[in-house]
């Protein structure tokens, strides 16, 4: 299956819904863009979870445009797909890749997000690019998510490096950092525990692994992936943010996104913070995992299926 | 985002101080930005139209313009219907002495495993004697993440090795309650998407056999406007008796309380609000409306006006 397919297949009870809502707005076949014209298309796009302003900005490029005009269905749907588009637009932006020794990847998020799920899928991407993966098993605080991670492990075949419950996770991550240089392994992708970004201890400790992780390798964590939810709405954006400010995100991975939750927040983070979405979890097998590509996640939105 | 929620019922506020009376065309403004801030708390569309309705009625009717203020007024009518729709509260648990079964459902890493150990825990100290029943074969350590968890609340845990249906799993563990000393069996079930039909058939299955005398869904705090879709699902799947709020530790204004309550009609049971065991609360509608509205803040805000 190529890649749009694979997307508009995760995104298909999205596209109906959201198809749907428009359509009904356009019971006959053009109607007047009028004020509640314009506070329906708002209800529609508010309920993505892209937040009022995003929403709000979408609107507005309507309302300039077309006010006290009749619009066609497939008019305003080009209009709000190009203004998401603009909105979502980023340079190409592939996993950065060191150009000698491992490769280190830092994955953190929110509690439950799909962290140590979403390391299974890049490790597993990486096998098949024929990349030699480690991973590091630095959640060494929730129950049983080292075994979690370590079935993970077993399952890809490849090197896990972990350490005993309660120990401190910075030192698990300059093993697996260590570990991945000796054996000269492409990537090392390290694992965290969940934390919510107002707990200020648990935040400073993720700020701690990152520094540890630079220790040996000068240019490493490469990439600081930032897992969020795709059900998650507005506290999105403060969790973009305080993460952020912990150790410089490098961009998103969007889990979940194969249930019926649009994953709008992306587009408020991508506006207000301007990180980029780099994949999009749609399943919990190893193979749910694509690159996020602004304009085929747009068109597969609004996509007919 | 509680600033901007403050700044725009303050906003509201100010627009009506000194009017005399609450109309239609006065509190069309405030109505607006009330509507927009219940929007950036992530209360779902459909709820938040229906509130806005319930409360423009209430500002129109009779009880408006006795004694008080009409800036309070409004605030209070907003902060009593927020209350009342959250409400009313049941903590009682509707247990039977003779034996008891509370299944947990949700998505996937909305809370399920730990809240069960924190149920257990709540349980154990108004000496009931809880045991977990392991019935998530499906996530890579699930059962040994319940294992642990119930080694810490020092309640047993029903495993079945190599098992494959959970049906089976619950029927057999509630055979084995008697031997294991137990009287309320928790049954964690695995994590599934409200639109994947085969897992949503299979929990289906499970509460026909089982008849737990209490389902309790468990729903992410951080949850956006998908919260209504996925709750009403599962409550038609399952007719719902109640709903635990998780991760309400961090910044989230937890709107989806609203939300989900508003869908289902069940009560609201506890919200969790840390990883440990004890981080189980009763859930109170105040306490959850004040966190929507910053009310205490907003208080001082209407007195200075
Ligand atoms: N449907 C679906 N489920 C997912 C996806 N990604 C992860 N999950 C599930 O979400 C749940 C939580 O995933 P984890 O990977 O354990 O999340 P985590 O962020 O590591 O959780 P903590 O370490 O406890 O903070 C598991 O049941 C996963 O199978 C996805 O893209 N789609
Ligand atoms: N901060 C905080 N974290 C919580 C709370 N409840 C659960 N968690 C965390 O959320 C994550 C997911 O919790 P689990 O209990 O594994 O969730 P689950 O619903 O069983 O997940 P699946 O079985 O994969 O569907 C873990 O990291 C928990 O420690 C809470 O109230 N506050
Ligand atoms: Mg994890
Ligand atoms: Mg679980």
């Amino acid at each position: 299956m190529g890649l749009l397919d694979r997307i508009k297949q995760g995104l298909k009870k999205t596209a109906q819904i959201l198809q749907t809502d428009i359509r009904d707005l356009f019971k006959t076949r053009g109607r007047l863009v009028d004020q509640a014209f314009l506070d329906e298309l708002f209800e529609v796009l508010v309920r993505t979870d892209m937040g009022v302003q995003a929403a709000q900005q979408l609107v507005d490029q309507i309302a300039q445009k077309y006010r006290n005009r009749v619009i066609e269905w497939s008019e305003a749907i080009e209009e709000i797909k190009k203004g998401l588009k603009d909105l979502l637009r980023q340079p190409e932006s592939p996993i950065r890749f060191a150009s000698q020794g491992p490769t280190v990847i830092m994955v953190c998020g929110v509690n439950g997000c799909g962290k140590t799920t979403t390391i299974a899928k890049l490790a597993y991407m990486f096998q098949s690019q024929g990349k030699k993966v480690l991973l590091g098993a630095a959640d060494t605080f929730r129950a049983a998510a080292v075994e979690q991670l370590s079935i993970w492990a077993q399952r890809l075949g490849v090197e896990i490096v972990t350490g005993p419950q309660g120990s401190d996770p910075a030192a698990v991550g300059h093993r697996a950092v260590a570990r991945a240089i000796e054996t000269q392994a492409d990537v090392c992708i390290v694992d965290t525990a969940g934390r919510l970004q107002t707990h200020q201890n648990l935040m400073r400790e993720l700020s701690k692994i990152h520094r540890v992780l630079g220790k040996q390798i000068p240019e490493a964590p490469h990439e600081v992936l930032l897992v969020l939810d795709a059900t998650t709405g507005q506290n999105g954006i403060s969790q973009a943010k305080h993460f952020s400010e912990a150790v410089k995100c490098t961009g998103l991975v969007l889990a979940k996104l194969d249930g019926t939750a649009k994953g709008g927040v992306v587009v408020a983070i991508r506006q207000q913070m301007g990180l980029p979405v780099k994949f999009v979890g749609v399943g919990e097998k190893p193979e749910d995992l694509l690159p996020f590509d602004a304009d085929s996640f747009v068109d597969a939105m609004f996509a007919e299926s | 985002m509680f600033e901007k929620l403050q700044a725009g019922l303050y906003e509201a506020i100010r627009t009506l101080a000194g009017q005399g009376k609450l109309t239609e065309s006065n509190m069309r403004e405030g109505l607006r930005l009330v509507q927009q801030a219940l929007l950036e708390a992530d209360v779902s569309l459909p709820v938040v139209k229906a509130f806005i309705e319930k409360v423009s009625q209430e500002a129109l009717g009779e009880r408006v313009m006795r004694s008080l203020r009409p800036t309070q007024q409004l605030l209070t009518i907003v902060y009593e219907q927020l209350v009342a729709l959250m409400g009313p509260v049941d903590h009682d648990l509707h247990l039977k002495p003779s034996g008891s079964t509370i299944m947990l459902c949700g998505l996937q890493g909305s809370g399920k495993t730990t809240t069960a150990a924190k149920l257990g825990r709540y349980l154990q100290q108004r000496g009931y004697k809880p045991m977990l029943v392991a019935a998530d074969l499906q996530r890579p350590a699930a059962i040994e993440q319940l294992q642990i968890l119930g080694e810490k609340i020092g309640a047993p845990v029903y495993v079945e090795k190599g098992a494959t249906d959970p049906l089976v799993v619950c029927r057999n563990a509630l055979r084995q309650m008697p031997a294991l000393g137990a009287n309320v069996a928790i049954l964690d079930t695995a994590g599934r998407l409200h639109v994947d039909q085969a897992l949503m058939n299979q929990l289906a299955a499970i509460d026909r056999l089982i008849q737990p005398d209490q389902v309790y869904l468990v729903v992410d705090a951080m949850t956006g406007q998908d919260a209504v879709n996925s709750a009403r699902a599962f409550h038609e799947a399952l007719t719902l008796n109640g709903v635990i709020l998780t991760k309400l530790d961090g910044d989230a204004r937890g709107g989806a309380a609203l939300s989900v309550k508003y869908v289902t009609g069940v009560p609201i049971k506890f919200i969790g609000t840390g990883e440990g065991t004890d981080a189980l609360e009763e859930f109170h509608p105040e306490r959850i409306a004040s966190r929507i509205l910053g009310q205490g803040d907003l208080m001082t805000l209407i007195e200075q006006a």
